[in-house]
């Protein structure tokens, strides 16, 4: 056990795993973060919590992680590169880690350009990878990248993203390769739609025998209408929605109901698939959502 | 009112030639700047000719897709078009310039240009910076 | 080349008052090429100053030079003569070359006509696109040629990012993602093995990062004796 989380124990014991994203607030209460935190509590076996999701400022995802923790419940701590340097960020990972943090998620970040304060200056002092490498490094050898001596290593479950419907195609496995590479324990993708490419990507990972280095959490995210599709498929990039979604949604009664009931499909679906250890939802501004979809698509077995 | 018009020697020094050639009565005020091509003039050329006083400014060149040189007509409006928003911004207006197009026949149209750019600078009024006396 | 571009009639209208003789500067080098501070784009701006000035009632005398290098001192130096008596150059060089005036004649007013842009070159004509991020420790070797950190959005050293979609960065649909072109360049040249070995964490030390930056080639500095047979100051 490389940090004794909940999450790490659920994967190495082969159970299939459950992840859910908490979207933290806008706001300087952590009401919102307790509302959530009782609603889902018992129905993943930890929750994301986004660092600054799409660059807006938002309650950071450490300040959220201990709030959870308070509650009883495991925090995945996303970290991005876009706003701290590699001096910020390895001193908050120390701090997370005293106050019980063991999941981290190490990602590049959306563009600052994307947020509402496009004029902000970015950081990316290191990508994803390197992230990866400096934690693993803190967290192996027990030092800083500069190779300053830690008193006490930080105990982590270390993360990254991977998009199989971003381009180019082929380079997606290389770059998950790379990962697994620089650190990564386990992979949460981006929401799964096209479930052909998707499986393309698997047999490529499974191929190099990928699957068996690294976990492989599958994402999903529930459409709440046809209009939410369309934009994810037009102005969300890297993202892949097939026409027969969308068309689908845009037939159905009631939409809501019919984007759970698709999602609860898709769990169903990506846990046959070879090499998926779990599976990572998302439910942005929907989150009370997430127990239902887990109850139904028949995962309530956690603990 | 003082005009000044920047032809090229193919099209719109050709056009005027014609006009006077053929006896078309053209205004009194309107004085040409015959280039060998178009391509040549520059747009400090036209801001020059403001500052020195010119009511209006005209650039006549030859047809599109017609220049005996290619592209200087082409050329010829892109400075236009730049020379526009410089006049717009120093607070002369962009309305005292225009580019034309004539053939070395069309006389005629040599005319109108001539005419319409005199009305149009009487419609305006006179330069501010006008040499009066 | 250094990329600049004219800042708005506006602007430098508004930098101006206040000022009444006034010397355009350009500079032969970069920015002439970029159609923003050569020896045409001089007399276009001194002239639309003088018009400026009539109509405005802005006792603005405009005289104008164009050096060939206006980062060195030398050709800088020569302009000494038409810089004397003037109370403002309006300097149409990038950054370095306005700065550069400013250090040889520290009593005059040295105005930014231009913003610096980048550090790029021409794609098409008319269109210059940043190629160097000037980081001081090029890495061009491992990256089929193309520079991820003036190229890439995120300056990823292990990208393409996720938001890369049919070679275009998520930023922008106008923006070609430079790591979809990075991993293009190194399979035709049948190098694709370089994509596969993480890069670690860059030294930004050589970068700007570092402060401020001083190349000293020891072959060409002089010392004090030659200095002063040359003449030149110290």
């Amino acid at each position: 056990m490389r940090s004794g989380s909940n999450l790490e124990q659920a994967l190495e014991s082969g159970r299939f795993a459950v992840t859910a994203e908490i979207g933290p607030p806008r706001s300087a209460s952590a009401e919102r973060i307790r509302t959530h935190a009782r609603q889902m509590k018992g129905c993943a076996d930890a929750f994301n919590l986004t660092d600054n999701q799409t660059a807006m400022s938002r309650m950071s995802s450490i300040a959220c992680a201990v709030v959870l923790l308070q509650d009883g419940l495991e925090p995945v701590v996303q970290m991005t590169c876009r706003d701290r340097n590699r001096i910020a960020l390895q001193g908050d990972v120390l701090g997370a880690s005293a106050l019980g943090v063991r999941n981290i998620l190490c990602l590049s970040g959306d563009h600052q350009t994307f947020g509402s304060m496009k004029e902000a200056k970015n950081v990316y002092d290191l990508d994803s990878i390197q992230l990866l490498m400096v934690l693993r490094r803190m967290r192996d050898e027990g030092k800083l990248w500069s190779g300053d001596e830690l008193e006490v290593a930080p105990k982590l479950f270390l993360g990254a993203a991977a998009n199989p419907f971003a381009d180019p195609f082929e380079y997606r496995v290389i770059r998950l390769a790379k990962k697994i590479k620089a650190g990564a324990d386990f992979i949460q993708t981006q929401s799964i739609y096209d479930m052909q490419r998707f499986e393309r990507w698997m047999s490529l990972v499974r191929e190099k025998g990928l699957h068996q280095k690294v976990h492989i959490l599958a994402g999903v995210m529930p459409l709440k209408s046809h209009k939410t599709a369309l934009y994810m498929k037009n102005k969300v990039s890297g993202m892949c929605v097939p026409d027969s979604i969308i068309d689908r949604l845009r037939r159905a009664s009631d939409p809501k109901e019919e984007g759970i009931q698709m999602c609860v499909e898709q769990i169903q679906h990506l846990r046959d698939i070879e090499g998926i250890r779990g599976v990572h939802i998302m439910a942005p501004a929907w989150e009370e959502k997430v127990p239902e979809i887990v109850r139904r698509a028949g995962l309530s077995s956690i603990s | 009112m003082r005009i000044i018009g920047f032809v090229c020697e193919h099209g719109g020094a050709s056009a005027f030639r014609l006009a006077g050639e053929r006896k078309l009565e053209l205004p009194t005020e309107v004085a040409l700047i015959s280039l060998p091509c178009l391509g040549r003039l520059d747009v400090m050329h036209i801001l020059r000719a403001f500052r020195e006083g010119a009511d209006a400014v005209f650039v006549a060149g030859c047809l599109e897709g017609n220049c005996h040189h290619l592209y200087g007509n082409i050329e010829a409006a892109k400075r236009v078009e730049q020379a526009k928003r410089i006049l717009e911004q120093v607070g002369l207006g962009k309305e005292r310039l225009e580019m034309f197009h004539l053939s070395s026949d069309q006389s005629w149209k040599a005319k109108e240009v001539a005419e319409l750019m005199l009305e149009r600078a009487k419609e305006i009024g006179e330069s501010p910076l006008g040499v009066r006396g | 080349m250094i990329v600049g571009e004219q800042k708005p009639l506006e602007e430098i209208f508004r930098m101006l008052s206040g000022h009444e003789r006034i010397l355009v500067a350009g500079c032969r080098s970069c920015v002439a090429v970029c159609h923003a501070g050569g020896e045409k784009e001089v007399s276009i701006l001194a002239e639309a100053l003088r018009l400026r000035a009539s109509l405005a009632n802005h006792p603005w005398k405009v005289e104008e030079i164009t050096v060939e290098r206006q980062c060195e001192r030398e050709w800088v130096e020569a302009m000494g003569p038409l810089v004397k008596g003037k109370d403002a150059v309006l300097s149409l060089a990038c950054g370095v070359g306005a700065q550069t005036v400013q250090v040889l004649y520290p009593r005059i007013r040295v105005l930014p006509g231009l913003n610096t842009s980048h550090m790029g070159a021409p794609d098409m004509p008319g269109v210059f696109v940043e190629k160097c991020g000037g980081c001081g420790d090029c890495l061009l070797h491992l990256t089929g040629g193309i520079c991820p950190i003036a190229r890439c959005a995120k300056s990823l050293l292990n990208g393409p990012c996720g938001g890369s979609q049919n070679g275009r960065c998520e930023i922008s649909p106008e923006v070609p993602c430079a790591w979809d072109q990075i991993v293009r360049s190194l399979e035709a040249m049948g190098r694709s093995d370089l994509l596969e070995e993480p890069i670690p964490p860059k030294s930004w030390l050589t970068a700007r990062d570092g402060g401020p930056r001083r190349t000293v080639i020891p072959t060409a500095v002089i010392s004090e004796e030659q200095r002063k047979m040359k003449g030149e100051r110290p």
